[in-house]
């Protein structure tokens, strides 16, 4: 293989030596790297921002450009949940429940306004849970009703770079380097 | 069946049956004492023949509350609405999961929401909310102070 340049999103330099090179770079930034691309999402929709996330994962927006075509259907194969709709009070416990059987490192989108703080129709209500974040940690979230499909890919790679950066949530949070 | 010859078949089995007027269904009101044999009678009358339950509702008008049954024959094609008083302190109507089975479902939401207990139902819990919740939130007093802003 003829490696002329090190690719722009590698995190780390490739130096040439004859018949070959040396790749440096720090191993969690090559993990992070890794594991950015390849974000499984599960298949999780609790109402009408399910059917913007699956006109994601078609062939228009082709949320795959970016890693995250393996849709899985159990969340013991996921690494991240984008929680797409309404969580009520009922569906509270199952929510935590996927989310604990999800393997580590599990990242959460909060996609849509129910998501993030009830919704503009449902928040006075007996029945809904006033924003995912009550229930589960949540890493990025995205404004809308439904959010575009754009704003979804937006957030899977403001994900990606959240990854990248190695930073914990806290970390991001307190705006605190490592 | 019109709607003039359902009237008519229906105050034989009823006689003195209050209907409402200007309604596109043949619509009647009644009260709970009573139902169970008429409703039993519109399911077995050959003439009715009203096999299918395709609504049951309830609401509350603040004085009483009323069970509202949409039945509709799939042979003849006609259809009735009958409205169904019930108690405000203690509603309870018998229920019709014996005659319609669909009722079944439709009687533990009445039940969960409205809080209309239909007595001999099999299995009357709720359907929607969760087992333990306190209440009754599609009551037109129903107060929920910590999730519900009162507008």
């Amino acid at each position: 293989m003829d490696i002329k340049t090190t690719p722009t999103n590698f995190p780390g330099t490739i130096h040439e030596v004859p018949g070959g090179g040396i790749v440096l770079s720090k191993l969690d930034d090559v993990i992070n790297w890794a594991r950015s691309n390849s974000l499984w999402p599960l298949t999780f929709a609790t109402s009408c921002c399910g059917i913007e996330m699956m006109s994601v994962a078609g062939a228009k927006y082709d949320f795959s450009r970016f890693g995250f075509e393996v849709a899985r259907a159990t969340p013991r194969q996921a690494d991240v949940i984008i929680i797409a709709g309404t969580i009520v009070n009922k569906m509270a416990p199952v929510l935590k429940r996927l989310y604990d059987q999800m393997a580590d490192p599990k990242y959460v989108v909060a996609m849509g306004a129910c998501a993030i703080s009830g919704g503009p129709f449902f928040y006075n209500t007996y029945s809904v849970v006033k924003g995912a974040d009550h229930v589960i940690p949540v890493d990025v979230y995205i404004p809308g009703c439904p959010p575009r499909p754009e704003a979804l890919l937006h957030a899977l790679m403001a994900l990606q770079e959240k990854i990248k950066s190695g930073h914990t949530r806290e970390q991001i949070r307190e705006q605190k380097p490592l | 069946m019109t709607n003039e010859e359902l009237k008519l078949k229906i105050e034989e089995l009823l006689p003195g049956a209050a209907f409402e007027e200007g309604t596109e269904w043949l619509t009647l009101n009644m009260d709970a004492e009573g139902f169970k044999p008429f409703a039993q009678q519109l399911r077995n009358n050959e003439a009715l023949n009203f096999d299918y339950l395709f609504c049951l509702t309830a609401v509350d008008w603040k004085t009483h509350f009323s069970v509202v049954y949409h039945l509709t024959s799939t042979a003849i094609r006609h259809t009735l609405v009958v409205k169904v008083k019930a108690d405000k302190n203690d509603p309870a109507i018998e229920t019709v999961c014996d005659i319609w089975r669909t009722a079944e479902f439709h009687e533990r939401e009445a039940y969960d929401l409205m809080g209309i207990s239909f007595t001999g139902h099999p299995d009357l819990r709720r359907l929607f909310l969760e087992d333990d919740h306190v209440g009754f939130p599609l009551r037109k007093d129903y107060e929920d102070p910590i999730n519900m802003i009162k507008l």
